[in-house]
């Protein structure tokens, strides 16, 4: 079940991050667009999070998962919690995490886990265009102008030290992999590290050096910035826990 | 009327004795009409007299725009939005090369997209550089 959660948590947390961005993005098209990749991370955290609630065996909802965790039982990425930013820095995020995404959801395409392949051969289709998108914008802002390319830069330079974490194996990884469930995040890591340098040299943009990574969101060890996530998104359920419409 | 069998969201209808189970498939992950398109199923069975009938929803196959009626196709067009062209088979627009896609008012070739992603997660917007006309372009996946 955690292995669910933490891919549910990785869609839930960045499609919740993307929405802050709805009625605020920089001209109508690209609010549009970045409202429909938000919903398609809250679609595929919903089945996610649907499949982890049956797995939980105890009655809970997908709602339950989403709304009544603290942040300590959450197990997204550092990096899809990080604040949004500037439009460079969504884009950076966007585009870091994607390229993950795309890479391990096209692995998890053939886990023995039914349930995860099926939400795979869903998600994948989707994912797809979030990548195609995220680069695109990390090339036309990176080989912009000289103010986009430097904002974009240093966006790539706060958010390079999360990127570690994306492909560090723990217990709970090693398990899956050993039962055919899970992804081997290590050619993950390799077949990412040449997707993302490609697309850096086609926008112009200096990859910075890997030093010292940030971990610790897979097991609950989070940055002080989910509390704030999770304050505005579990706040109506929390206070109202019966309201429905 | 566009029918969701003409979309492909209804793949079968099972029975289990006199009951039916009507089992659909969502177009998009985050597709927020499913609640609504399964209410109205229910709904209509029951104004048709089937009181016992049940909708379920799954994943496997995932949809694809190759599940579109050519009558689905037809419909979309007179509405004005671009059905989906050729097979979700071929990937070159996830690589950068888009499809020429025929405006839906005019019938021109000589249009451009203007975004991937549109008023829903199931179109993309265009426009048509003949007629100066937006149109939504039903995205083949």
């Amino acid at each position: 079940m955690e292995y669910t959660l933490r891919l549910g948590d990785n869609a839930l947390i960045l499609g919740q991050r993307l929405a802050e961005w709805c009625g605020h993005g920089p001209i109508l098209e690209q609010d549009i667009a970045l409202s429909n990749i938000a919903l398609d991370h809250l679609g595929q955290a919903r089945m996610l999070m649907n499949y982890a609630a049956k797995q939980k065996e105890d009655g809970s909802t997908e709602d339950d998962i989403a709304f009544k965790r603290d942040i300590f039982d959450y197990h997204n990425l550092l990096l899809v919690e990080r604040e949004n930013g500037d439009w460079g820095k969504t884009v950076m995020r966007q585009f870091l995490f994607d390229t993950y995404n795309y890479f391990f959801y096209t692995q998890l395409l053939k886990s023995k886990d039914a349930k995860l392949r099926d939400i795979a051969h869903k998600a994948i289709k989707e994912i797809t265009y979030h990548a195609q998108w995220s680069a695109e914008w990390v090339i036309r802002l990176g080989d912009g102008t000289e103010e986009s390319h430097q904002r974009v830069q240093d966006s790539l330079n706060d958010l390079w030290e999360y990127t570690g974490e994306m492909f560090t194996m723990d217990a709970v990884d090693e398990k899956m992999v050993a039962e055919g469930i899970g992804v081997d995040l290590n050619p993950i890591k390799d077949l990412w590290y040449e997707k993302v340098a490609e697309i850096l040299d086609m926008a112009t943009l200096q990859q910075p050096e890997d030093g010292w990574m940030q971990s610790g969101g897979k097991q609950g060890e989070h940055s002080e910035y989910l509390g704030y996530v999770l304050a505005e998104m579990q706040h109506l359920p929390r206070m109202y826990p019966e309201a429905s419409w | 009327m566009l029918t969701v069998a003409d979309l492909g969201i209804v793949r079968e209808v099972k029975f289990d004795g006199d009951q039916p189970t009507v089992v659909i498939t969502p177009t998009y992950s985050g597709c927020p009409a499913m609640n609504e398109i399964e209410q109205n199923i229910l709904q209509k069975l029951k104004a048709e007299g089937v009181e016992n009938a049940k909708v379920k929803t799954v994943l496997h196959p995932a949809w694809t725009t190759d599940w579109m009626t050519e009558e689905g196709k037809r419909k979309l067009k007179e509405y004005g939005i671009a059905p989906p062209e050729g097979s979700s088979a071929d990937k070159s627009v996830l690589f950068g090369k888009p499809k020429q896609v025929q405006c839906p008012h005019c019938g021109s070739k000589n249009t451009q997209m203007v975004s991937q992603f549109g008023s829903t997660a199931c179109k993309a917007l265009h426009k048509c550089l003949d007629c100066q006309e937006p149109f939504d372009y039903f995205k083949c996946i």
